[in-house]
């Protein structure tokens, strides 16, 4: 307990020496958020300051061993650092689906060379990752994928069309579930294959969004040829990897929420609504909307946090996350209703300065897409009934 | 802090379970109902909590307890959820116990906490007075007397307040109605001249009182805490009380949940279990979330009381408000999945719901304490 109380001290010490004020303050838009890769580019000279010194220090992944340019810190230690910077605010230094998704797969499938050859970049933010799962004709029914991989030597020829892909126009790289075996049953003849987006044959369209945005895309495979060398874990076995990343998904997707959120909601709200002479908020249904939001909120955080403990103490059951992204999502969704309510008209505003170009309307359209993305909340609630419930039947 | 229990709190936990399981089942509640007990709990189970240690749970070891915290507390009102068992460990281990250890004086403290260590005194905390919790609205007076004060005003919904052998009562002896300062906490012996006790029959079978004080006389020495200064002390015992309610309710949905997806395995119709609608698993899939999303605010109430009561407010007050929706959801659909037969009175499921509408108004309901969160942010 002394070491780890030591441990605290001198983090927040190097954290209040080394992270910029400029990165202490709430994220105000997409470009705020930095994703690496090869043709990333810092949005101001804080943010590559901040990165710079988080990666030197391994702190862009504080719990990935120290070998694959992570920090080596152990749970307590790496729970330590996420407090503390919290404590200040300080924004992630680097966001990836390297860090979120590939990596935890990586670590537990993937070979020691895959994992030399990969992890680093992500730690240091050269390579910039997408996730080729969804297809047209396969969305919850994920396992029914349809794109496939031919054996040819010592490469695969890969062909079909992926679906929902976010940011594959920007990804260097993509991981990717393809059908190697069309003969066996739908989740037995998957594999989980990497490959450079500048392969030739990949072709990425963004998809325009109900947001005006398009952080999805299309994308396309025309006789792309990977060497086989590139499937993590077993051949026709990708399923599990595909799963294992999955509860790392949703343990991603159920935390959006909580993240640089700024200015409590009920002084939002006051803001634009007004309050009475006791400093009530002058909308007492919204009022008291927003009081039971906050209960659930402070409580979804408290549980995030004893999953984090429960998986530490060996106490947790793998198909938890999915119950995680079910309420963070839901909850993520009742944010952004009391959001526009509390905005009024000022929140209907599409174009205007004033508005930040309609900042919270286009957010609020993004979160519907939460409790889709990764797995419906149907989807997860049918996984929570089966796995952890064990109620019969399908 | 890790938000899972330590080994030893684990052992506690068995060994509660173990005990409370055996011993007080529901059908023991079912028991004292149909036979019109008159204590409305088994004294003999008592002196068990004794020796085993619970009743002083939260008692400084100089007073004969074990020393320990509202983690602890709360694993046991967490077994007596699960079985409903009627126990004064609410009432006397915990509300009061937490009342003098924190308010008394040297003197007050050994008097009275190493007897309810060993089991010899019980006792009840009367704070409400109207029919919804508002400790701030208390109006009960106390009057200057002498060397003393004249106690005057009606108390409601007293917990054990018919068994107690000692009384902890929140006064106004200053200010007006809706003011914090003014409050004093007075130990009133409940046979003193001018108070009468009336049991109250509740729904949940589990006991209450309503007292009545006609100017009862109490001298400078029952003071608890400071006079006109009572509610910090006050709300700090609420908050460890409400914590304790909070671990129950988490026991009782756990329980009604894990007896209720039972019978959705068991129970056929159309040729199936009921369990494979897909209408009723994702209902029981979401109440399955609800429950484990309010276990961790509670386990995080708890220890955030164990770190400073004064801190505590909250995480106390989200986890009183989560456990209150969370225990009404579960007991609702415990009966909606029972169908018919969980109207009957020989299910048991019913008395899960009687308790679970007690104790989501005991110490304030969800939305008292959803309330007390927008106030304290300031909305």
């Amino acid at each position: 307990m002394a070491d780890l109380e030591t441990f605290r001290s001198e983090t927040r010490a190097w954290l209040g020496q080394n992270c910029p004020a400029e990165m202490r303050k709430p994220m105000t838009s997409d470009g705020d958020t930095f994703w690496g890769g090869r043709n990333a580019k810092f949005s101001s000279e804080a943010q590559r300051v901040w990165f710079e010194r988080m990666r030197d220090k391994g702190w862009t992944v504080p719990h990935w061993p120290k070998e694959y340019g992570g920090g080596g810190l152990d749970g307590e230690e790496a729970k330590i650092v996420r407090q503390e910077m919290a404590a200040i605010g300080a924004r992630a230094p680097l966001t990836s689906f390297g860090i979120s998704m590939l990596g935890p797969a990586l670590l537990k499938y993937g070979t020691e060379e895959q994992k030399k050859e990969h992890l680093p970049k992500i730690t240091a933010g050269l390579i910039r990752w997408c996730q080729g799962y969804s297809e047209p004709n396969a969305g919850s029914d994920l396992a029914s994928l349809q794109t496939r991989a031919e054996s040819d030597g010592n490469d695969y020829i890969i062909n079909g069309q992926k679906i929902w892909t976010s940011y594959a126009n920007y990804a260097d790289w993509i991981f990717c579930l393809v059908r190697t075996d069309p003969a066996a049953k739908k989740h037995d003849g998957i594999s989980f294959i990497l490959f450079d987006m500048t392969s030739k044959g990949v072709t990425t369209k963004p998809i325009l969004l109900i947001s005006g945005y398009s952080p999805f895309c299309e994308t396309f495979f025309d006789n792309v040829r990977v060497p086989k060398s590139h499937v993590v874990g077993t051949v026709n076995r990708g399923w599990d990897v595909a799963k294992y990343l999955l509860q790392h998904e949703r343990a991603m997707i159920s935390g959006m929420g909580e993240r640089g959120v700024g200015r409590p909601l009920g002084q939002i709200a006051a803001d634009s609504i007004g309050a009475d002479a006791q400093g009530k908020l002058d909308d007492a249904q919204l009022r008291s909307q927003i009081a039971s939001f906050e209960v659930d909120e402070a409580a979804l955080a408290a549980a995030a946090e004893r999953a984090v403990d429960l998986a530490k103490a060996g106490q947790s059951h793998p198909a938890f996350s999915s119950a995680m992204k079910y309420y963070g999502t839901e909850l993520n969704k009742r944010r952004y209703e009391i959001l526009m309510s509390a905005g009024g008209i000022d929140a209907l505003e599409w174009e205007s300065e004033r508005s930040k170009g309609g900042a919270r309307p286009r957010a609020w359209l993004r979160t519907k897409a939460n409790s889709i993305e990764g797995g419906t909340s149907e989807v997860m609630l049918g996984i929570v009934a089966k796995r952890i419930l064990d109620l019969p039947g399908a | 802090m890790a938000l899972v229990l330590t080994e030893e709190q684990s052992m506690l936990r068995d060994s509660a379970r173990g005990l409370i399981s055996d011993k007080a089942p529901v059908a023991h509640l079912r028991g004292l109902r149909d036979g019109k007990d008159a204590t409305g709990f088994s004294r003999e189970l008592w002196t068990t909590f004794a020796e085993m240690g619970f009743s002083g749970l939260l008692v400084p070891e100089q007073f004969g307890g074990s020393g320990l915290g509202c983690v602890e507390a709360g694993i046991v009102m967490e077994e007596i959820g699960r079985t409903l068992m009627p126990s004064p460990f609410l009432a006397t281990s915990v509300l009061a116990v937490s009342a003098l250890a924190r308010g008394g004086t040297v003197a007050q403290k050994a008097q009275h906490l190493p007897k309810i260590s060993d089991g010899s005194l019980l006792a009840a905390l009367a704070i409400d007075e109207g029919a919804k919790h508002r400790p701030l609205q208390t109006k009960l007076q106390a009057a200057r007397s002498g060397n003393g004060f004249k106690l005057s005003g009606d108390k409601a919904f007293v917990v054990d307040g018919h068994t107690a052998d000692l009384l902890i009562v929140a006064a106004r002896s200053a200010g007006s109605v809706g003011d914090k300062d003014g409050l004093t906490l007075f130990l009133v012996d409940p046979k003193a001249k001018g108070l009468a006790v009336e049991r109250t029959a509740m729904v949940d079978s589990h006991n209450a009182a309503r007292i009545v004080f006609d100017n009862v006389e109490v001298n400078a020495d029952s003071v608890l805490g400071e006079v006109d200064q009572g509610f910090a002390l006050l709300e700090g015992v609420l908050n460890i009380g409400r914590g304790a309610v909070a671990s129950e309710m988490v026991g009782l949905s756990e329980e009604v949940f894990g007896r209720t997806v039972t019978y959705l395995k068991e129970r056929k119709q159309f040729g199936k279990a009921i369990g494979e609608f897909q209408a009723l698993q994702h209902r029981a899939a979401q109440l399955y979330i609800d429950i484990e999303i309010t276990r961790a605010a509670v386990l995080k109430a708890l220890q955030a009381l164990d770190a400073g009561v004064d801190k505590a407010g909250t995480a106390v007050a989200v986890a009183k408000a989560r456990a209150g929706t969370t225990a009404t959801l579960a007991v609702q659909e415990g009966v909606q999945m029972h169908g018919g037969m969980g109207m009957t009175d020989q299910f048991d499921i019913g008395f899960f719901m009687k308790r679970a509408r007690v104790c989501q108004e005991l110490f304030g309901d969800s939305n008292f304490h959803a309330d007390q969160l927008a106030r304290g942010k300031g909305y």
